[in-house]
């Protein structure tokens, strides 16, 4: 629906009712990521900590999803409890659409259900359902119950979590569609803390479009470009994975908890060998013609007399990176059994992954024994990894749960930080120099979707400070306006500022039409003003030593360069934080 | 008369753009139920996706159970339909034994025209415009 306002509903837990509210904003932040830090600043607690029940969980859409291709995706946001602070995460499947035909610019959840529960919305229905039953029960199964439980198949979305969420892991994640993740900083604890197992989003609203063949023009010119160029052979034909080998063969792939960044049988786990051996098909986010989801599968012999199973699981450069790479896992399936697992416990496979990378040079280095890891965790051991991912969802004796809590928490605890791969949250899959760990290590998301750091080390420009702090600044406003629309990123080539607009203006906002570049400087401004008013001190972010060790086609890293590429980078985010709440006043 | 079929649903991976284009295009919708053909994942996305659209039976049975002949044959298989003198009464939906047809709240009807218009957005190919039973796929098996 276009509407120069916000529709948001807010739930109470507690009550198990909810309010529309009809907000002001959409010329100011547009929707997305804007709107989701305007609803923080709206109803988030900034001094409580993030488990207190009247926290918001927040999720908005933009003005553009579902009326356009690939304006597909949801943004979460809510205060996190890896580091008590402001977060966001993202994910599609059929959330945004979901939400959209909800009649809903956002849905904030607050309060804390009385017992175990599952939420359910749509464009005419609101019920909290007590699903103590489910409690306890892994991500898969969880999913499975739910869907039984509620109509709607196809046109709806349901989010889930697992035991780690329960169990108020801060790398827990919020399930959605199954393939689809609101994967890092612990969303699923904080559905956990407010005793929400699933929420069941039913699209079942309708709008009419605006009249004009402008709308209909543009839509088939958006959607042939997003289909009939080269633009997206590499997001659906190998897919990211086409990244392990590509960072492999110029050794810029963290492997073995990044004790190298080459290595030979990496082959075995590359985008070719899963697409070759793997592949059973793609799937698509509602809304996105691309289809950039790759599942495999896993097959199990439970029994004699050739008894099988085998389960479904979507890949990815980021999981293939965290549950093989980073453990030394080198067969595709011996991976795919382990995303399985992670799955089940309902853990971000990213931050599970480098935890346990951690966990596992630690034993051999005697910092930690076989008390605190009641497994023997060895690089390469699947086996062994798969008992452990379970004893980190389950959070099975006070090493886990440390760990669950964050690998440098647990290093800060036993010992072992230089080793610990984190760059603000547990790294990810790029070793490819100074300026992505500083864009990670720093940016708002601790994503490497923050900011293309990890494509700006691979132009190999000589070191320029101000030219790299630019860059970042400047691409960060670039996809805030992206996510605050909310575009599935793949997408930034064929979303430039004036199709953008274009887009905006055929759905009948012309102001946004005429205002987006003041919108992306405002939304990331209002973004960073709120991750700093919850505690974020850039400042105090250090860079673990194991990343000055790194070597990469280019040679070892520039210390020199990367702390001072820090230094410029903390005075860029402050200044932006500052201007934001000059602007606001 | 040519006519939509789905023969290739097994390489369908959901992304709707079928169904959000016939509503677009044909209903000058937003949304993914006004539409001649709908996408539904067949008990949770790892079975796959089936395709909720006319299989252009003739004789139609929501033809001939409409009371106010709003629907009436469609040569080549399939209906035409007459909103205007549609009752939303329903019968049609009720009558249609693949489900094929969606009522909005109000009851009106939103049955496929075999227009094809949706086939192009298809990534995979899934969809088929084609003359009247010579197309194969799943309209030779579901004749009434």
């Amino acid at each position: 629906m276009i509407r120069d306002h916000f529709r948001v509903l807010v739930v109470d837990l507690a009550k198990g009712r909810g309010t529309i509210a009809n907000l002001e904003g959409r010329d100011a932040v547009a929707g997305g990521s804007g709107l989701a830090a305007m609803l923080f600043d709206r109803y988030g607690l900034p001094d409580q900590p993030w488990d207190d029940p009247a926290q918001p969980l927040i999720f908005t859409i933009g003005p553009l999803t579902g009326y356009f291709p690939l304006m597909s995706k949801t943004v979460c946001a809510f205060k996190s409890p890896y580091h008590d602070q402001y977060a966001e995460s993202h994910a599609g499947g059929r959330s945004a659409l979901s939400l959209r035909f909800a009649d809903l610019d956002a849905l904030v959840i607050r309060g804390k259900a009385p017992v175990p529960s599952c939420l359910s919305i749509g464009s005419r229905r609101l019920d909290l359902r007590d699903v103590h039953f489910l409690w306890g029960t892994d991500l898969l199964r969880t999913g499975k119950m739910l869907r039984r439980m509620y109509k709607g198949a196809g046109h709806r979305s349901i989010f889930r979590i697992g035991p780690a969420g329960e169990n108020r892991s801060a790398m827990a994640c919020i399930n959605v569609d199954t393939y689809r993740h609101f994967g890092r900083l612990g969303s699923g604890a904080v559905m956990g803390a407010k005793n929400l197992k699933g929420i069941v989003i039913l699209g079942d609203g309708s709008f009419p479009l605006p009249g004009g063949k402008e709308y209909s023009r543009l839509f088939a010119e958006v959607h042939r470009k997003m289909t009939d160029t080269d633009m997206m052979e590499k997001y659906h034909n190998l897919g990211t994975p086409i990244n392990m080998a590509v960072l492999n063969g110029i050794r810029a792939l963290p492997i073995q908890n990044l004790q190298k960044t080459t290595d030979s049988e990496i082959e075995n786990i590359s985008g070719e060998t899963f697409a070759r051996d793997t592949l059973l098909r793609n799937a698509a986010c509602a809304g996105c013609p691309v289809g950039c989801i790759h599942i495999g599968y896993v097959r199990e012999r439970f029994m004699g007399e050739n008894r099988y199973l085998y389960r479904q699981v979507s890949y990815d450069h980021e999981p293939i990176f965290a549950a093989g790479a980073m453990l030394h896992v080198t067969n595709a399936f011996s991976v795919l059994a382990l995303l399985d697992t992670v799955e089940k416990e309902g853990l971000d496979v990213m931050s599970a992954g480098v935890a346990l990378a951690w966990a596992t040079e630690a034993l051999e280095k005697g910092i930690i024994s076989p008390r605190e890891t009641i497994v023997p965790l060895k690089f390469g051991d699947e086996a062994i990894y798969r008992e452990a991912v379970h004893h980190l969802g389950a959070a099975s004796n006070d090493f886990y749960r440390l760990l669950g809590q964050g690998t440098l928490k647990a290093a800060e605890h036993y010992g072992g930080a230089d080793f610990a791969c984190v760059l603000g949250q547990e790294m990810a899959g790029y070793a490819t120099g100074e300026v992505f760990y500083i864009s990670q290590a720093l940016g708002l998301r601790h994503s490497h979707l923050d900011a293309g750091g990890y494509s700006y080390d691979q132009k190999d420009t000589p070191p320029d400070i101000e030219g790299a702090v630019q860059f970042l600044v400047d691409d960060e406003r670039a996809r805030v306006l992206l996510t605050s629309m909310v575009s599935c990123l793949f997408a930034r080539g064929v979303y430039g500022n004036q199709v953008l607009s274009d887009c905006l203006r055929s759905v009948g906002y012309l102001n946004l039409a005429d205002g987006i570049d003041s919108v992306s400087r405002h939304a990331q401004k209002l973004r960073w003003r709120t991750r700093l008013r919850t505690g974020f001190d850039p400042r105090t972010v250090t860079i673990p030593k194991r990343f000055l060790e790194v070597e990469t086609w280019k040679g070892r890293t520039d210390s020199a360069y990367l702390h001072k590429l820090k230094d410029a980078y903390v005075d860029a985010i402050l200044a932006l934080a500052r201007d934001g709440s000059e602007a606001d006043r | 008369m040519k006519i939509l079929t789905a023969p290739r649903m097994e390489r369908c991976i959901g992304c709707h753009s079928c169904s959000l284009a016939c509503a677009r295009l044909v209903h000058k919708s937003l949304s993914w139920d006004l539409a001649g053909i709908r996408i539904s994942s067949s008990g949770g996305l790892s079975t796959g996706f089936e395709a909720r659209t006319c299989l252009a039976c003739q004789p139609a049975p929501c033809a001939a159970v409409c009371p106010t002949n709003a629907y009436s044959q469609r040569k080549g298989g399939g209906v035409v339909v007459k909103k205007s003198l549609c009752i939303r009464c329903g019968e049609c939906a009720r009558a249609c034994p693949v489900d094929a047809i969606f009522l909005d709240q109000t009851s009106e009807p939103f049955v496929c025209i075999h227009c094809g218009r949706c086939v192009s957005f298809c990534p995979h190919d899934c969809l088929e415009f084609t003359g009247a039973r010579d197309g194969g796929g799943d309209t030779e098996e579901e004749e009434p």
